[in-house]
């Protein structure tokens, strides 16, 4: 895939995500501060209170959090400047991404063997664009793999659903 | 002396028919996380971390450790055949052990590489052998004011030695830290940060966040830069192994050099990866040949290796010793130990001897055996290589969701385990350093513990971390480093020129 070396679109800067990383992190070390004042962040009888420790920790972070987007926005350098992703680097990423995602969510249906057989064929006819001869074997192999590890030799139980009810597991 | 006898105690324990099987099983699983995309010696261990439970602790801790040990050496084999760095440590390999591949002496820069980390692992080896019952012994004076000062000096380092803007290292630190404090507090019982959700009531495991950002995050990098595996093959022969052996002793001010940067780097948190470019940069520049450095000169390839080596494994030392692991896959390891039972810190050398010692000497014999290993599997490992990454990546993402799956049971942790994926791909790119965060969230429960602990001992008096010369003199050597980037910049701009050892180590 190396050979697109033609500049594709840029799809957001460094500069715009430094910012908004930053803002994320501003906006979660406020929901730390906040939770923290509401357990006490203060000094009890019996010593420090539970809030006590995580509240500097968000203290700190938001001050962190500042700087770092005070610098994104303030200074202007060559480093920032440059493009965080590339359109087509991003649907690359979009193409591990969302089957990924797709597969956690088939784990709590179908359990994780029967999943991981459907993404790992999926992904290889999809990306690889393989022939179906040299997906099954990959497919269907690695979960058995993983179901002997497991089960039998490990005795660690994974997530199972219905095909495997079915086959008396 | 003692530690010669505890030593030769300690390889008996490891003289078990079995713990030599798990021994070899560690280290080809850690040669094959190494050299795979989206497997490092960190998530590697987290992942089959779970598996081990059903072992002795002995024998898990060497499984696990040896895999590290594996992965170390796995990581030099993609640098030199393929120019693609396994794992960041090995990124200073590839500046000359690639050439040296592409001008046909493939077998020779590997055979430079594994010995030269052998001997590095086997320094920092030592070392550990020598210095961590004294370290040991020393620390079983600590009070929770000296443990909070350590782990204060610890963190601080990150900051001050890191290479990456210093706000970003906090804000990292800091989120870890806020993540390990989800949950019940362990001191009064009160919920925090659980926003009435179940699922958060057991806060955030490490090894999800390991398994995450280090497996899932990495996988979407490799796919990003579209990888396209076209390497070299190599063939070690033992003809090859011996012409290079002969040529190699007339690097030793190099190696030693790398070796005792590696040390130092590992027992401090700076880690493996600037050790290995900060040993590559000296060697650069005292080098009689360093002008023809990134050409395919030996001497590259012997500095980053034993620097690297020599990190991976000091990095155990205070893990051993003060509970304060040097790197993410030494706190992975310290969390097994956790889960075992087996508090690290000074305790462990008075309590579990046994196990101390057969650790120390699983890792000797653990490095001899990975230098076989490596040195008679390359050809499989660089055909592994070639297996294409669409193949690669699912099987990899359905790996690393079994391994969070496992930690806990629970399903919410694989999702956590995407989000984190997401989280690390984020953060690398921006460069975010992702070890502070892990480590945060390893040790955050037990640095605010000795904080609250020493803060009750006086009354909330912070005066208490000056109270005698020790933990007075690590605090404000804690705070020198928190504040280096700020004096540095002072200084630098007094003096109008740029420090030597920092351009060498911010490359």
């Amino acid at each position: 895939m190396d050979h697109e070396t033609e500049s594709s679109a840029p799809v957001v800067s460094n500069r715009v995500m430094e910012i908004v990383v930053a803002g994320l992190f501003a906006l979660f070390s406020i929901i730390v501060m906040m939770d923290s004042a509401r357990v006490g962040a203060g000094w009890a009888s019996d010593g420090p209170e539970a809030g006590y420790f995580p509240f500097y920790v968000g203290l700190i972070m938001l001050v962190s959090a500042l700087a770092i987007m005070g610098t994104a926005i303030f200074r202007q350098t060559n480093a920032d400047s440059g493009t965080f992703v590339e359109k087509h680097q991003l649907a690359l990423v979009l193409q591990v991404l969302v089957p990924s995602s797709v597969f956690v969510a088939l784990v709590s249906f179908l359990g994780i063997y029967v999943a991981a057989a459907i993404f790992i064929a999926f992904f290889m006819y999809w990306v690889g664009k393989y022939p179906v001869q040299k997906i099954v074997p990959v497919a269907v192999g690695v979960p058995v793999a993983l179901f002997v590890a497991f089960e039998i030799w490990f005795l660690v139980p994974l997530p199972k659903g219905p095909v495997e009810a079915m086959l008396g597991f | 002396m003692e530690a010669l006898g505890s030593l030769i105690q300690g390889f008996g324990v490891v003289a078990d028919p079995m713990n030599i099987v798990y021994m070899f099983i560690g280290i080809t699983l850690g040669v094959l996380i190494g050299v795979l995309p989206g497997l490092g010696g960190a998530n590697g261990v987290a992942i089959l971390l779970p598996l081990t439970f059903g072992m002795s602790p002995t024998s898990a801790i060497i499984m696990l450790s040896c895999i590290y040990w594996g992965a170390l050496f796995g990581g030099a084999i993609t640098s030199v055949l393929f120019n693609i760095p396994g794992e960041p440590w090995s990124v200073a390999t590839t500046f000359d052990g690639h050439p040296m591949a592409q001008k046909g002496h493939a077998g020779e820069a590997l055979t430079t590489a594994f010995t030269s980390s052998f001997f590095g692992a086997f320094f920092a080896v030592i070392v550990i052998t020598f210095l961590a019952p004294v370290i040991a012994a020393f620390a079983l004076q600590f009070g929770p004011a000296e443990f909070f000062a350590v782990q204060m000096l610890t963190f601080c380092s990150f900051v001050g030695m890191g290479s990456d803007s210093p706000f970003k290292v906090l804000c990292a630190m800091m989120l870890g830290f806020a993540l390990a404090a989800v949950g019940i507090d362990t001191v009064t019982g009160e919920l925090r940060m659980t926003f009435g959700s179940v699922e958060l009531l057991r806060g955030f495991d490490f090894l999800i966040a390991v398994i995450g950002l280090f497996g899932i995050g990495e996988i979407l990098l490799t796919m990003e830069e579209g990888l396209a595996f076209r390497g070299k093959s190599a063939r070690i022969s033992a003809t090859v192994v011996w012409r290079t052996w002969k040529q190699l002793p007339k690097y030793w001010v190099t190696a030693m050099r790398g070796s005792i940067v590696g040390c130092w780097m590992g027992i401090t948190p700076g880690g493996a990866t600037p050790a290995s470019f900060m040993s590559y940069g000296l060697a650069k520049r005292f080098s009689r040949n360093g002008s023809k450095f990134g050409t395919g000169e030996m001497e590259g390839v012997v500095a980053p290796e034993t620097a690297a080596h020599a990190a991976g494994t000091s990095a155990l030392l205070p893990m051993l010793t003060l509970g304060i692991p040097g790197s993410p896959t030494a706190a992975v390891l310290l969390g097994g130990l956790l889960i075992w039972g087996l508090q690290p810190g000074p305790l462990l050398f008075v309590e579990q001897a046994d196990f101390v010692w057969g650790l120390i000497a699983s890792m000797y014999l653990g490095n001899i055996a990975g230098l076989i290993v490596v040195l008679t599997t390359v050809p499989l490992f660089a055909a592994i290589l070639r297996i294409p990454f669409s193949i690669i990546a699912p099987v990899i993402v359905v790996i690393c969701a079994v391994g969070a799956y496992t930690v806990h049971n629970a399903f919410f942790d694989v999702v956590l385990m995407l989000v984190f994926g997401v989280l690390g791909y984020i953060f690398k790119k921006l460069s975010y350093p992702l070890a502070p965060l892990v480590l945060a969230l390893v040790l955050g429960d037990m640095a605010e513990g000795s904080f609250r602990q020493a803060m009750l001992v006086s009354q909330g008096d912070l005066a208490i971390f000056w109270s005698n010369y020790l933990v007075g003199g690590i605090i404000t050597l804690a705070l020198f480093m928190l504040f280096w980037p700020v004096i540095s910049t002072f200084i630098r701009r007094k003096s109008g020129t740029t420090g030597g050892t920092e351009a060498v180590a911010a490359k």
